[in-house]
């Protein structure tokens, strides 16, 4: 085993958690300042040269506060379930290429942590460890509001998993390769062969999934403030606290990026061939697949502040009776148009 | 490819010691000032009404069951739409038939009004509200 | 050599929390540990090269059926308030029987055999999914199709179960 091939690895990893950490933080800033100024108010501008250092204020006040396991909570499970949350959110970017080749040191470095060859299976297994952290926060709190808002939680993740699973598999179709790297080659060329022109009905079904699966605004039903207090988090204080929201905003940033992976060609800039570029190319890669990132990360809060939240029967209504017949219909339809067009 | 996974590996530990390390910190730094009322579970004001462990619906059961039988169908997909472009004509039909048999499925749950989650003149519940009748919601 | 090591690593987990299942009297705890063994399990699969099966090992039983079974227990009501039943005292002789049957149709396998494991005769390289598919689309066609008409069996039991207790 080379030492060098080691500590380029340790270096992505920790690139990588390091880059997502500070756009959990950024996403903090942003989802407040944003939500300020889509209602006609100014938000956090007080700490730091236009508040841009709340988040770390945020971070330190967490920190310091008493953290309270309820007295007749499960404690082991108590404190489990944050990680158990976080934990998978953090590691499901390891799979996400997040730039072309690189040379460096007289070696080609892919600019993605870890190329997994069941790459996008890897982010689904990931995906569905997350409903662990939720079911056993509120089933450990001891507390009604936490039970009852985690096993909605739990409920809706599940069922809208489906369809996200469905979206994915038609892509899977047009790429034939499970691997993310050959999901973005594919779409590599003029701005058309990205997979949302190929495929709009699975990018609309995978993009009100990801809303769903992050707890985002339409979906946000586990913590529907009037009816379940904070949902399967209403007991949790502190650092642990702080934990549960920083696995929601890891996993919009996750979901932002697996969106611009499988949908916009990823790193792909259009009508660039990044590759021939050399260390430009790859500089250009980087940016384009941060400022896609970036506009799926504004759309989080930006509908957020545009929709209402559904009802629970209508939300299960949704899911069940509309998306998950719609992916099945589209991967129908996909199936039969690749082999009349290999037929042809 | 053992290199792959062993990144995945070496991510796994790190995010562990990236999550304990917070933990630490709250530990060292926080004060801790217990008191009775502090480690009431929170019930509106009111001292917490017995134990939350309680049974619930039975339809988040029958929601999971289901989710589990489409999940099993979506990993036959996954290898399918792999090999999909080699075998062409020959795995639609296949696909077809096993996707028709489980939408039919699908269609019998739904028939069956387990994919509702707010069941029609099913009685509110006891005492009180016996008599209340759910308003049709769908 | 690493490797073994870290197969070792994966089986002392496997093994331990699989016992620490059985142990719990928490049938949340002994949830949690069957996750655990899962993801051991995983592991193994890893160190195996099959990589499909390792993702799906994860997919489908820690990220589905365990889910299945936190809600069972939780709708059941099994917390640590109430512990589980002791069980009967021929149970317990029944099952001792069985444990030793086991071991002894084991250690027969090990005598009588030829002393090693069988190796894999197709070899899961790095295109296994591929390899996968195609077997399952072509040779092994029947079960396949059949697998739909078992989760289909599966799903109408589903509605009937929830359908006596409403």
């Amino acid at each position: 085993m080379d030492l060098l091939g080691f500590i380029i690895i340790l270096v992505k990893v920790l690139v990588v958690f390091a880059a997502t950490m500070l756009t959990v933080l950024v996403m903090i800033y942003l989802e407040r300042r944003v939500s300020a100024f889509m209602q006609g108010r100014l938000g956090p501008n007080r700490v730091g040269p236009q508040g841009l250092l709340q988040p770390i204020a945020d971070g330190i006040k967490f920190m310091m506060k008493e953290d309270i396991v309820p007295a007749g909570a499960d404690k082991p499970i108590f404190i489990l379930a944050p990680a158990i949350l976080l934990i998978p959110a953090l590691m499901t970017f390891a799979v996400i290429p997040f730039g072309s080749d690189i040379t460096l040191f007289g070696r080609q470095i892919p600019l993605q942590v870890a190329d997994v060859n069941v790459g996008i299976l890897y982010v689904l297994a990931l995906t569905s460890i997350g409903v662990y952290g939720i079911v056993l926060a509120g089933w450990s709190s001891n507390s009604k509001y936490s039970l009852l808002g985690g096993l909605r939680s739990s409920a809706q993740l599940i069922s809208y998993e489906l369809a996200m699973g469905l979206a994915v598999v038609s892509i899977i179709l047009l790429s034939g390769s499970l691997k993310l790297n050959d999901i973005v080659a594919d779409q590599q060329g003029y701005l058309f062969s990205w997979n949302v022109f190929k495929q709009p009905l699975a990018f609309i079904i995978f993009l009100v999934a990801v809303y769903a699966e992050t707890n985002r605004l339409p979906f946000d039903l586990s913590e529907a403030e009037q009816e379940l207090v904070g949902g399967y988090h209403t007991e949790y204080s502190s650092i642990k606290f702080a934990m549960f929201f920083m696995a929601e905003y890891a996993n919009m940033i996750t979901a932002a990026a697996l969106t611009v992976t499988l949908f916009f060609g990823g790193w792909d800039f259009p009508l660039v061939d990044e590759s021939s570029l050399g260390i430009l190319g790859t500089v250009l890669s980087v940016c384009s697949f941060i400022l896609k990132m970036g506009f799926f990360l504004f759309l989080f809060i930006w509908v957020r502040w545009t929709f209402p939240r559904f009802r629970y029967d209508q939300l299960m209504k949704l899911g069940w009776k509309v998306m998950l017949p719609l992916a099945l219909f589209n991967i129908f339809i996909t199936a039969g148009y690749l082999t009349v067009r290999a037929l042809v | 490819m053992y290199r792959d996974f062993g990144t995945v590996l070496v991510a796994v530990i790190l995010g562990i010691v990236m999550v304990a390390i917070p933990l630490l910190i709250q530990k060292l730094i926080a004060p801790s000032k217990k008191s009775k009322d502090k480690l009431q579970t929170y019930e509106c004001g009111e001292e917490a009404e017995g134990s939350a462990w309680l049974q619930f619906n039975i339809r988040f059961y029958v929601i999971a069951l289901i989710f589990l039988i489409f999940d099993v169908e979506i990993v036959f997909l996954f290898p399918w739409a792999v090999v999909f472009k080699e075998l062409g004509l020959l795995a639609l039909i296949e696909m077809g038939i096993f996707l028709i048999i489980l939408i039919a499925g699908l269609a019998y749950v739904w028939v069956k009004a387990d994919l509702d989650w707010v069941k029609r003149n099913v009685r509110y519940g006891t005492g009180r509200y016996q008599d209340v009748r759910m308003e049709k919601t769908t | 050599m690493p490797l073994s090591l870290l197969f070792y690593f994966a089986a002392l987990i496997a093994v331990g929390s699989a016992i620490l299942v059985v142990l719990n009297r928490n049938a949340v705890y002994s949830a949690i540990f069957l996750v655990l063994c899962f993801f051991s399990l995983a592991m193994i699969y890893l160190l195996l090269e099959a990589y499909f099966l390792a993702v799906l090992e994860i997919f489908i039983y820690a990220g589905a059926i365990m889910v299945l079974f936190l809600f069972v227990v939780m709708l059941l009501n099994l917390g640590r308030e109430k512990a589980l039943p002791h069980f009967m005292k021929f149970q317990r002789a029944l099952s001792l029987m069985l444990v030793i049957l086991f071991f002894f149709g084991v250690s027969l396998i090990m005598v009588v055999g030829s002393g090693e494991l069988h190796q894999p005769t197709i070899k899961f390289s790095s295109g296994s999914v591929y390899a996968l598919g195609e077997a399952l689309f072509t040779k092994f066609l029947l079960p396949f199709e059949v697998a739909s008409l078992l989760l289909l069996v599966a799903l109408i039991g589903t509605v009937y179960l929830a359908k006596r207790k409403i």
